[in-house]
């Protein structure tokens, strides 16, 4: 047999899987996850994670975005061809403001879906997980944790038995 | 741990309070009814892509490409000849390409305004209509980017709109709200794929699993080789579009700030798409265009229209798929409303507007007012005051709510009182301006009436291939405002059909 992914466990309903996912939290554990076809509401707390890295990538597109739209009406219209137009200054902050508006946002946007794709280590396809046909069953209805095997304080039978104490069923090894 | 023998306390006080002042029992309608599980809502949606086509979604898609051939033709009769096959002749320099581009803008609206708008408002009957809702707003798009598109006259030059150098070494000019535009609609429509694609992730991967889970099961016996190869399509199209995605706490909690940043950016976005298309109009120096009541009274226009296509095609897909336990009556009902709030405001632009040009002082202005009304095109202002500021009231009435097929047809009185709005805009106004010698009357031609009328069928080919592929409704939040989701478990018996 192959080495050792980490160890499964399905949870019966939601605050049964809240409450124990904070026991994993509290028992020490750092490499493991909740699974659920849904987000939980207060999951990141009782998971212990902290707050999400994903508003810095959209800041630093919004700014992007920003000086990038001002930026090419001062160099289109002020410096590389200025252009006359109703007697109306080359270049102001005022009436190019709709572009740079508009360019903020929308490099916001790509940078919030692309740092949602960098934070969540994305795309990834393959996954152990994935082997497993309970963890498929997680786009149903399964609601499952998942301790893996290279965190420090994972034992192949303490593990078990430590799921299974904080209500854990179906407890399967997945491996690699 | 400390806080939980506060919370005892806490809810000891609360109850006392409460037995002393006996609150009112407040009945909200439970957004998903029927006491259904995770389960059923997943099979539910899951199946409207994963069962055998229905015969009505062929005999639709053959209908709907026929119309979108009008649009086909249409052009192409137009690229071939040039902008005069178009009934534009002056003084009338805008007619249809600018009134159906700003129809169909509105539409893509409510979309956003659902998607947004109401996320951030924490609204949770927004998640069953949502995903369609979007789809709308990015086949809308698709169809209003074409009449501008278009009505540049040399299409293959079209490229100039956006900053990119060519041969001539000019620029865009940036000082006009035509230009704002084009930045303004392919951002929106940029945004709204984007919006729209990070939703689907999470019900990608589910139909992505389902599929896996069929084809470890192997029971294709009675079903046949194409029932199996279609499963393996479709294990390689959602995994791909997927990413991988696997439901993680971790995903979930990046994806939610991901989503909730999204709608934060995506609603001033939707207010200053309508406001700079409204800027078209109130930037030229023509009565009735030029007013700063513009950009308030579209986005108002734009949302009531969007919501307006929304009951038009949610109505009828609700009917044939049998949704009736995911989009109930409390959802219509909001829409219903959003729709007479915001026809309400249009109405009062209306007279604002009137008023205006009065007290104004104005002679142009309240020439063109007046003309407006009771002038040649009387007709077509009556159409739009009678199907947009009389239609919405009869939502006041819970009775007119409550009957899905008459609110339909009302939602299609929505959707043509808002054409003849642009209409009446856009023409009036330049059909009489200041000098009675060039006064004109605009009449479209046949290329006009066939390109707008295909882009129904564009809409509606685009619809029915998303209806077919991807995931009607997000999945992942409607199970999230269903009682099973609650972590503390603040659900009554009666509901618990949970797993």
């Amino acid at each position: 047999m192959s080495e050792t992914y980490g160890i499964i466990a399905s949870f019966p309903d939601t605050p049964s899987f809240f409450h124990a996912a904070e026991k994993v939290r509290d028992a020490g554990y750092k490499k493991w996850d909740t699974y659920s076809s849904f987000p939980v509401h207060g999951m990141p707390a009782a998971q212990g994670q902290p707050r999400s890295k994903v508003p810095v990538f959209t800041f630093c597109g919004g700014i992007l975005g920003f000086t990038v739209g001002t930026l090419i009406v001062w160099f289109m219209n002020a410096y590389n061809y200025p252009l006359i137009v109703g007697g109306k200054p080359f270049f102001s902050p005022v009436f190019p403001f709709p572009i740079m508006y508009e360019l903020t946002i929308l490099l916001s946007a790509f940078g919030t879906l692309g740092g949602m794709f960098i934070t969540n280590l994305l795309p990834q396809h393959y996954n152990p997980l994935f082997n497993s046909e309970k963890f498929l069953e997680v786009s149903g209805d399964r609601l499952v944790i998942a301790i893996e095997a290279r965190d420090g304080k994972f034992d192949p039978v303490a593990t078990r038995q430590f799921l299974e104490e904080i209500g854990g069923t179906d407890i399967e090894e997945v491996s690699k | 741990m400390a806080t939980t023998s506060q919370d005892c306390s806490m809810d000891a006080a609360q109850a006392e309070l409460l037995a002393k002042v006996q609150p009112a029992e407040l009945h909200e309608q439970a957004l998903v009814t029927n006491n259904r599980d995770f389960n059923w809502v997943t099979d539910k949606i899951c199946r409207i892509v994963e069962t055998k086509t229905p015969t009505w979604w062929w005999i639709c898609m053959a209908v709907a490409l026929m119309t979108a051939s009008f649009t086909g033709v249409g052009l192409l009769w137009l690229v071939s000849s040039g902008v005069g096959v178009w009934g534009l002749a002056n003084p009338i320099n805008w007619g249809w390409a600018i009134v159906n581009f700003v129809f169909w803008i509105g539409i893509g609206h409510a979309g956003t305004l659902i998607s947004a708008v109401l996320c951030l408002l924490k609204q949770g009957w927004r998640t069953s209509i949502n995903r369609a809702a979007e789809a709308m707003t990015i086949f809308a798009v698709v169809c209003a980017g074409i009449f501008p598109l278009f009505h540049v006259g040399r299409v293959w030059f079209a490229w100039w709109l956006f900053p990119i150098p060519n041969s001539n070494g000019i620029w865009p000019q940036f000082r006009s709200p035509l230009e704002w535009d084009v930045f303004a609609v392919s951002t929106y429509g940029t945004v709204s794929v984007l919006f729209w694609y990070m939703g689907m992730i999470p019900d990608l991967g589910v139909l992505r699993d389902r599929a896996v889970q069929r084809l470890t099961k192997g029971a294709y016996e009675g079903a046949g080789v194409l029932a199996k190869g279609m499963d393996i399509f479709r294990k390689n199209f959602y995994a791909i579009l997927a990413m991988g995605w696997r439901n993680a706490g971790n995903h979930w909690r990046n994806y939610e700030m991901a989503y909730l940043i999204l709608a934060g950016i995506s609603t001033p976005l939707v207010l200053s798409v309508h406001t700079i298309v409204s800027f078209d109009f109130a930037l030229a120096v023509l009565p009735g265009w030029h007013t700063t009541i513009f950009p308030p009274y579209f986005v108002a226009g734009a949302i009531f229209s969007g919501f307006g296509m929304v009951l038009t095609l949610m109505l009828p897909l609700r009917a044939l798929y049998g949704l009736h336990d995911l989009i109930t009556q409390r959802h219509i009902d909001n829409m219903c409303k959003i729709c007479l709030g915001t026809g309400s405001i249009v109405g009062y632009a209306y007279i604002m507007e009137f008023f205006i040009a009065w007290y104004g002082a104005n002679p142009y202005e309240s020439f063109a007012f007046i003309n407006r009304a009771f002038g040649q095109y009387w007709w077509a202002y009556v159409m739009m005051f009678s199907c947009n500021v009389f239609t919405p009231q009869l939502f006041w009435f819970k009775k007119v709510r409550a009957n899905a097929a008459l609110v339909w047809i009302m939602s299609i009185f929505i959707n043509v009182g808002m054409w003849f709005e642009r209409f009446v805009i856009t023409v009036t106004s330049l059909a009489n301006d200041f000098l009675p010698s060039s006064w004109g009357y605009y009449s479209p031609t046949m290329v006009d009436i066939l390109t707008f009328f295909g882009t129904f069928g564009l809409f509606s080919v685009l619809f029915l291939l998303f209806l077919r592929f991807l995931p009607l409704m997000p999945i992942a939040e409607v199970k999230f405002v269903m009682p099973q989701a609650d972590p503390h478990g603040h659900h009554g018996d009666e509901k618990g059909d949970h797993n």
